[in-house]
């Protein structure tokens, strides 16, 4: 067993790739609430993008269940417009974890008529509620586990550790249950369930932080490599067939990474040359925009755009 | 780096949002395009500049209705410390919200106007950070500018805090004069204030002593029962179950003689696994422990008692009334209770107890008596927040209705 020393300082170079004090309390936290929710739910899922916070996430429950094994499976909401070596990387992270995989096929809804065709290129961003929610429906899901932050955007400032759903999925931010001391209270009664986000308290540096202390694996998208961009609004978009270059733009080749991982059609690059998980911890120190900010189309639409998609029962 | 956690408690009026802009904005915890959308919303207000009240703008829900929503997190960081600030509003459902950011923080700022010094709702928020167990609160003594950085009317506020934190047991309160608008002792000091030799808010954070909650004797309820996935087969043999939890108090060693509660069987730790707080256990001897017990030192380990006598906050339209059934949850236990007796009510405004009471309403808070289907190991809130608090749940509702700290423990010995 380790014990941390409180009285450890400030981090440089030589011990921010340690266990100190604040990452040591916040993968506590994050354990404990995995276990209680695996304790008390009947069947929770544990949501799972191949984003780096969702593997975080993995990893924090293979912890929080050894040496045994982690007894839920996870799910994956599928676009459909993925970046193909994320699912790649999905897929054998799952093998290797020894855990179900259920995917939620953004294709299936749109194939089955339960939401609109936006088209081959429109955003299928704002679609993956539905699918999200019918699965969770189908498999009687009770408690789904997000790697959400409350750092990311100020919808998510006020979210609860444990976050009640009710019959449509819906979030009320002004009826959400009090949550004292580490006591939380994950009861739902049949087709309500719960969102729980046990990293709600970590920032992008924790994150990265967490992954460099552990070594763990991420899709190689995170550090920087070479990519065919075009500059759109003011974001590097890779060019694919979902995302083709528009009349008037011009593809080029360009040393990227991404901060975060999403559909294809809204996640935007970053010129980086950072190539481990230490030279991009010291470009996120240096950064002054938000990872939402920098990459992610989906929440420029408005002030208040997650809120909006929080509340029809988005993530 | 380490983890400090407070909460800070005043109104809009008083300055709070602005205090917490200006903590974000000077500590650079704000990012470029959050600064710029403040920027934008500030002119678009008809303002100049940055209005940093604005930074902790709430949800559309708020806006629209001119109410604030709860408790909200914020973060930043220092060379020294991080934090994570739990900000609660003041005005609606001050009780429950105050409750729920203090029962998690380790330091509680209050913020007065120094216009207008101490008033109910200061009492309130002192009042409840106590109640909580909080050890060190700091009165932001805001908008000295508007009482021309006065020194007499900073003492004056200052030691008419000091006696109410005597009444209240509190052991330690720093009181600092400042301004958030213009950001004078906040994280730099102010020129005005050539009479204060204290530190400034930010520096104060940084240095005050953190709680350890790890001292004293082994407390760990056990959260799971781990079964190792291992083979089948000649040579194989099953290893020992593994308890694993969150501890509460303690650190387990190995060969240390523990009891499990309530079924007060003896046993000793064989190993230890993970990083504290978050560890797992095996005991020497198979016996039957399962999620909800407590795994305690032997040699000082907590009464578990079908009866609590407790202080509880009240955060449910239904009032608790003599007679009404609950869930009551502790550590990782849920039990049934009822309510057998209501003592008291605390007038949190005057810090005078009423007695004879008949319920228990919306924000009020009370002394009362439950008997619980299983005996609870519970240890004073005063000596352990964890062991010695609970939940209440409504079993129709399964909404959390109440929070309770354990005055003492009754009756039976261990």
């Amino acid at each position: 067993m380790t014990v941390i020393d409180q009285t450890s300082t400030e981090f440089d170079d030589a011990d921010r790739v340690g266990l100190d004090h604040r990452l040591a309390q916040l993968e506590a936290h994050a354990i404990f609430v995995i276990r209680e929710v695996a304790a008390e739910c009947e069947r929770p899922v544990l949501l799972f993008s191949g984003g780096k916070d969702s593997v975080v996430m993995l990893h924090l429950a293979k912890k929080a269940f050894e040496p045994g094994v982690i007894p839920f499976p996870v799910m994956h909401v599928d676009t459909g417009h993925n970046f193909p070596e994320v699912i790649e990387f999905r897929d054998r992270l799952v093998e290797q974890m020894g855990v179900r995989l259920v995917v939620a096929s953004v294709q299936d809804a749109i194939d089955e008529g339960r939401v609109a065709d936006p088209g081959p290129t429109g955003s299928r961003n704002r679609l993956q509620t539905q699918p999200l929610l019918y699965e969770v429906g189908r498999n009687k899901f009770d408690a789904a586990f997000g790697g959400a932050r409350r750092d990311e955007d100020k919808a998510r400032a006020k979210e609860r550790i444990l976050s009640f759903r009710d019959l449509f999925g819906q979030w009320d931010p002004k009826n959400q249950r009090p949550e004292l001391w580490r006591l939380y209270n994950p009861r739902v009664r049949a087709g309500e369930h719960l969102r729980a986000f046990p990293i709600s308290d970590w920032t992008e540096l924790d994150i990265w932080r967490y992954i460099a202390v552990n070594d763990i694996e991420l899709p190689q998208m995170y550090y920087a490599h070479q990519r065919e961009v075009v500059e759109r609004d003011g974001m590097l978009l890779a060019t694919s067939e979902v995302t083709p270059a528009l009349p008037g733009e011009t593809p080029f080749v360009e040393t990227v990474r991404y901060r975060t991982v999403g559909d294809m059609t809204c996640t935007g690059a970053v010129r980086s040359d950072a190539a481990t998980p230490l030279e991009v911890l010291t470009e996120i120190e240096q950064s002054r925009i938000t990872e939402r900010g920098a990459t992610r189309a989906d929440d420029k639409f408005s002030e208040a755009a997650m809120e909006d998609r929080k509340r029809e029962g988005y993530f | 780096m380490e983890l400090l956690r407070f909460a800070t408690a005043g109104s809009v009026d008083d300055g709070k949002s602005t205090l917490i802009g200006r903590l974000l904005h000077d500590t650079k915890a704000l990012f470029d395009d959050v600064i710029d959308a403040v920027a934008a919303t500030t002119a678009r207000r008809g303002g100049e500049g940055l209005d940093l009240a604005l930074v902790t703008d709430g949800l559309r829900a708020e806006r629209e209705q001119g109410i604030t929503i709860d408790v909200a997190y914020r973060y930043f960081s220092t060379p020294l410390r991080s934090f994570v600030i739990a900000d609660t509003p003041g005005h609606v459902q001050y009780t429950r919200n105050m409750v729920t950011g203090a029962s998690t923080s380790d330091v509680a700022v209050i913020l007065v106007d120094a216009r207008h010094g101490l008033r109910e709702q200061s009492l309130r928020h002192a009042a409840l950070s106590a109640l909580l167990g909080i050890q060190h609160l700091v009165l932001a003594v805001n908008k000295m500018d508007l009482v021309d950085w006065s020194e007499a009317r900073f003492t004056e506020i200052r030691d008419e805090f000091a006696a109410l934190a005597e009444r209240l047991d509190v052991p330690v309160v720093t009181a600092i004069p400042l301004c958030a608008l213009d950001g004078g002792n906040v994280v730099d000091p102010s020129p005005h204030t050539p009479w204060y030799d204290g530190p400034c808010l930010l520096e104060h954070l940084e240095t005050l002593p953190l709680p350890r909650y790890d001292e004293g004797a082994l407390r760990l309820p056990v959260q799971l029962v781990i079964k190792p996935a291992v083979g089948s087969g000649a040579g194989v043999t099953a290893e020992r179950r593994w308890y694993a939890g969150s501890l509460a108090a303690g650190i387990p060693q190995v060969g240390q003689e523990i009891v499990v509660l309530p079924s007060g069987t003896h046993s000793r730790i064989a190993a230890v696994e993970g990083n504290a707080p978050a560890v797992r256990v095996q005991l020497e001897h198979e016996l039957d422990v399962s999620r909800g017990d407590v795994i305690a030192d032997a040699h000082d380990a907590p009464h578990a008692v079908p009866q609590i006598l407790a202080r509880v906050a009240w955060m449910a339209d239904k009032p608790l009334r003599a007679g009404s059934h609950v869930l009551l949850k502790h550590g990782t236990r849920t039990v049934k209770a009822v309510a057998t007796q209501l003592h008291d009510r605390l007038d949190v405004a005057t810090l005078d107890t009423h007695t004879g009471v008949d319920e228990l309403g919306l924000n009020e808070i009370g002394t009362v008596t439950f008997i619980t289907s299983l005996p609870l190991p519970i240890d004073a809130y005063a000596t352990n927040r964890t062991m010695g608090s609970f939940i209440v749940i409504d079993e129709v509702t399964n909404g959390t209705v109440g929070a309770g700290m354990v005055a003492e423990p009754v009756g039976a010995p261990a």
